[in-house]
């Protein structure tokens, strides 16, 4: 292995991981945001919010993220949509990996037992306010280890925007292959990075998670 | 229903009145058209075989099982009241608030201490500061003999330690009647005692109660009568000396014969 080459790129590689650094956090920002609406939309008592809530998660989680990257990078322009390639890759893999958090956050809210919301509302509570303050809390606490595999996949994920030529990890590691051909050395180098990336956000879900465990 | 019904109390209108009350899941009718009434102050035990509608009607006294036909009323209003779907939503959250309902697996609240199942709802509903809500809940705790368990967290409880404090979150709300559905049923024989002593306690206060319940001992020591259902109808009903002793019913007379023996040889 040429270590010296790696000690020679590193630098514009540790650039290209703060791009994934970039879409991983807002892909996820929206993907958390697409999830709770999702949500909102498959519990909903109206037919009609429930029925687009669960298309949304069938054709998200039913079609390869690539495609649907590429059709809304290459074929978004055919429609009026007009994207550069960092919009799309945030806006693509968002919704894609929303569309996994819908399901993640839907579960952990009817994992809650049913008896719960009952009490509160016994008590006099209303639907939303049993919501609020007794079955939200306990499904929180119960999506954060799962979120945090969706959020794994997803960082993992964004190495799909170098498809449409995002300068991130991946791509970087593609480019210098073609100037360097030591495609051990630079897929080895995005490797690391990627497993620092995964295995700080790991720890943090999991102080998280240990932080707000009940007794 | 005119408007005077709802407003001015007749004078055979009873405490808790409840009329017709049917309930069907499809085909199977659960309730066939039972006929009850609860004075105020009255302790009032449901007992029956499994399945034989006990919990529906418990449960639909306060509306968490609505009925399919027939009336509720509460203290001269009708919980069960036919209103658009927001009015009824708000009318129905004020009726709970003055039923406080007992489950057998307990449904304390695992994220908030015990403090916190107390008060959370008179925090929430009625508006009372932080001091009054802690002045609140170590009374009510003190009631039910756990102030000292007062900032454990419902995990860190026995069984008969959770239905205390169960009692105790609906105690809080200061109800006008009390709903139990085998409050016991979950517990280690030995914890059974400690919540049955609180339920005394409370029926010695003049709470009016309607406690259905397996324990037919409890039943006879603690209740003013005593309702036997079978397969959705009320078979009998009466003081538990006559209930218990000289049933009319044949259908009772064979559930007591199952569930009796133990109390009909101490009753002898
Ligand atoms: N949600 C439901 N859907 C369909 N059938 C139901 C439902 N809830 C209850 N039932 C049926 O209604 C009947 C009465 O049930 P209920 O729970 O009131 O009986 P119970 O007297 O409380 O019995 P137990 O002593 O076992 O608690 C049973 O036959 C039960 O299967
Ligand atoms: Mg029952």
């Amino acid at each position: 292995m040429d270590f010296e080459l790696i000690l020679k790129v590193y630098p514009y590689f540790l650039e290209a991981a703060v791009v994934t650094v970039e879409l991983s956090v807002l892909t996820i920002i929206l993907g958390l945001i697409c999830g709770a609406l999702g949500t909102a939309a498959r519990l909903s008592r109206f037919r009609v919010l429930r029925f687009l809530g669960a298309a949304y998660v069938s054709v998200f989680r039913g079609t390869p993220a690539l495609i649907q990257l590429f059709l809304l990078y290459f074929g978004g322009p055919q429609i009026g949509i007009q994207l550069d390639a960092f919009e799309a890759g945030v806006i693509g893999l968002g919704l894609n990996i929303g569309a996994y958090m819908t399901e993640t956050m839907r579960g952990a809210i009817i994992a809650i037992d049913h008896g719960q919301a009952e009490a509160a509302r016994t008590l006099g509570l209303s639907k939303a306010q049993a919501f609020r303050k007794v079955t939200l809390p306990q499904a929180l606490r119960l999506m954060i280890r799962p979120l945090g595999v969706n959020i794994n996949a997803q960082i993992k994920g964004t190495a799909l925007v170098a498809a449409i030529s995002v300068v991130e990890l991946t791509y970087t590691a593609q480019r210098y292959i073609g100037s360097t051909y030591k495609p051990f050395e630079m897929f080895f180098l995005a490797g690391i990075l990627y497993i620092i990336l995964i295995t700080i956000t790991g720890k943090g879900v999991a102080y998280l998670d240990r932080k707000v465990r009940l007794p | 229903m005119s408007d005077t019904s709802t407003t001015q109390k007749s004078e055979t209108q009873k405490f808790v009145d409840i009329r017709h009350a049917q309930k069907s899941y499809g085909e199977l009718e659960v309730l066939k058209d039972i006929s009850l009434t609860v004075d105020r102050g009255e302790i009032v035990a449901i007992i029956g075989p499994s399945g034989s509608g006990k919990s529906t009607l418990l449960r639909a006294i306060n509306d968490l099982d609505p009925l399919t036909g027939g009336e509720v009323w509460l203290d001269g209003v009708q919980i069960n009241k036919d209103l658009p779907h927001r009015q009824y939503e708000k009318h129905i959250n004020e009726m709970r608030q003055q039923v406080g309902m007992v489950f057998q697996h307990f449904n304390l609240f695992p994220h908030l201490s015990v403090r916190e199942n107390v008060t959370m709802a008179p925090k929430l509903l009625k508006g009372i500061s932080d001091a009054e809500a802690n002045a609140l809940a170590e009374q009510q705790l003190t009631h039910v003999g756990m102030l000292e368990r007062i900032d454990y967290y419902p995990s860190q409880l026995s069984g008969g330690q959770k239905q205390r404090v169960a009692i105790a979150r609906a105690l809080a709300m200061n109800p006008k009647l009390m709903l139990f559905d085998e409050a016991t049923s979950a517990l280690d024989p030995e914890l059974v005692e400690e919540v049955n002593l609180v339920m005394k306690r409370l029926a010695e206060e003049h709470m009016t109660m309607i406690i259905v319940t397996h324990e037919m001992d409890f039943a006879a020591s603690v209740c003013d009568r005593v309702i036997f259902m079978d397969k959705g109808v009320v078979v009998e009903e009466g003081p538990p000396s006559v209930v218990f002793k000289n049933p009319t019913q044949e259908r009772t007379k064979e559930f007591l014969r199952k569930h009796l023996s133990q109390y009909a040889e101490s009753a002898k």
